[in-house]
């Protein structure tokens, strides 16, 4: 099993044969994830209101998919950097270069949705709630691992230090994340406990997981896309660099 | 053996006179002491407000002047080629940047918390939660300059690599922020031992500096290639 996935990895080094794979898996993975999302707005759009909460738990539906993928496009950004540094794969670095706007851009949705839905629920824009407070911690990660990258000329050097960041934030996000909750829980306004909910019901939990689905294969897509990309700006800056030599 | 301590002190030596001479701890010093001279203006110079909030203000003040002595922890070094000699000494690498943080420790960092107390007076800082805050501080403050010399060692070939620095690093202040300012207050609340907090926040330092000589020879040398 192991032996096949190294021997898949070794095979879709060379960066053609992973166009060709890309090639033929982009329009499928975007046909996916439009129906998906589709069919999940369609299930969420009949969604019962909730009876705290009226119509706005729908806000959910799109809020708690996406701290998912937040936590997931860093993970993604994660192992595609320990693939890049310890495997040497030369992927690696374009897969977690290709993740990083689009995992900030559904952290930052996250955190929106989150201020929306807050808003009708504790009658202010923002709570310093504990989810909500290391989701934008979350988004500063983000924000430092893009500007790490833009900051570096050099691209081999900036993808080691992007690398190296990620790891090392990595280890970071438990730490922030238990550190927060411990800090939210010694002074813990009253008003947030309401919405901690029971087990959610059927009617809301298989939407919910259309809309998680979606989310998911529309983050590969996206991140498929801007790998395709991000291969062929290399082509041409190799092409550049030959034409400026003998110019 | 004796050759290697040797090196490591003579490194961390160095870096003191260079950040002595430079003027650096003196502004470092400054820069704490206006920033707690700006607070009263923003929060108006009410004593009992000031004396509520003194020990996360001092904690947050540091932080913010630590984070601004780091733009110059490896830069110099960098573009000057002392950097590259330093690769070259018969010292694990991880081992000189260790050296240099300490130093960096020394020379910046302790003279900021020896202003503290002064700093807290101005803030109107109850006198029994000065040791609590120092207490805390010296066991959080190593994970601050571990953890930001991550953020210095990334952004050093980007001239101006101050803000970057800064956000890179801040993620990682965010843990030992929140141990560090609920010592003081929990503790004299609940009467609660301070030894478990310390004990976080030393545990923190400790992690920092397992990780962090590692993770910065890593990417000073992939800087320097």
């Amino acid at each position: 099993m192991l032996k096949a996935l190294e021997n898949i990895s070794a095979f879709y080094a060379n960066p053609t044969r992973f166009m060709g794979l890309a090639a033929r898996l982009h329009a499928p993975l975007w046909a996916l994830a439009l129906a998906l999302l589709a069919y999940g707005l369609y299930r969420v759009a009949f969604v019962p209101d909730d009876y705290q909460q009226g119509a706005t738990v729908k806000i959910m539906f799109v809020h708690v998919p996406a701290a998912w993928m937040a936590l997931f496009g860093y993970s993604f950004i994660f192992f595609a950097s320990v693939t890049a540094l310890v495997f040497r794969h030369p992927l690696g670095h374009v897969a977690a270069r290709a993740a990083a706007p689009i995992g900030a851009v559904f952290t930052l949705i996250a955190l929106v949705t989150g201020s929306l839905w807050g808003q009708p629920m504790w009658g202010t824009w923002w709570v310093w709630d504990a989810r909500l407070t290391s989701v934008l911690v979350l988004f500063f990660i983000y924000l430092g691992y893009i500007a790490l990258w833009q900051a570096i000329d050099e691209p081999t050097r900036a993808a080691r230090a992007a690398a190296i960041l990620a790891i090392v934030g990595f280890v970071n996000v438990p730490i922030v994340k238990f550190s927060v909750d411990w800090w939210n829980t010694l002074h813990q306004p009253a008003s947030v406990s309401r919405l901690a909910r029971p087990a959610l019901h059927a009617d809301f939990l298989y939407p919910l997981l259309i809309m998680g689905g979606a989310f998911l294969v529309l983050f590969l897509a996206l991140t498929l896309t801007r790998m395709q990309m991000e291969v062929l700006r290399q082509k041409l800056r190799v092409k550049a660099n030959l034409h400026g030599h003998k110019g | 053996m004796s050759m290697k301590m040797s090196l490591f002190a003579a490194i961390c030596r160095q870096h003191m006179q260079l950040a002595w001479r430079g003027g650096q701890t003196v502004l470092a010093v400054s820069f704490l002491f206006i920033a707690v001279t700006l607070l009263p203006f923003g929060l108006g110079p009410e004593l009992k407000l000031l004396r509520a909030l003194a020990p996360g203000l001092l904690w947050v003040v540091l932080a913010i002047a630590l984070l601004a002595t780091l733009d110059r922890l490896f830069q110099a070094d960098f573009e000057d080629g002392a950097l590259d000699r330093l690769m070259l000494l018969p010292l694990p690498f991880e081992a000189a940047v260790l050296a240099k943080l300490l130093g960096h420790f020394l020379a910046l960092v302790v003279p900021l918390l020896v202003s503290v107390p002064l700093a807290g007076l101005l803030l109107n800082i109850e006198g029994a939660r000065v040791p609590l805050v120092l207490a805390a501080m010296a066991c959080g403050a190593p994970a601050l300059v571990l953890s930001g010399g991550i953020g210095a060692a990334l952004a050093v070939s980007v001239r101006r690599g101050g803000l970057l620095t800064v956000l890179i690093a801040m993620p990682f202040y965010v843990p030992v922020l929140i141990f560090g300012a609920a010592t003081a207050r929990v503790a004299l609340e609940g009467g609660v031992g301070i030894w478990p907090y310390l004990g976080v926040l030393a545990a923190l330092s400790g992690a920092a500096l397992l990780l962090a000589p590692w993770a910065i020879a890593a990417a000073l040398r992939s800087a320097l290639r």
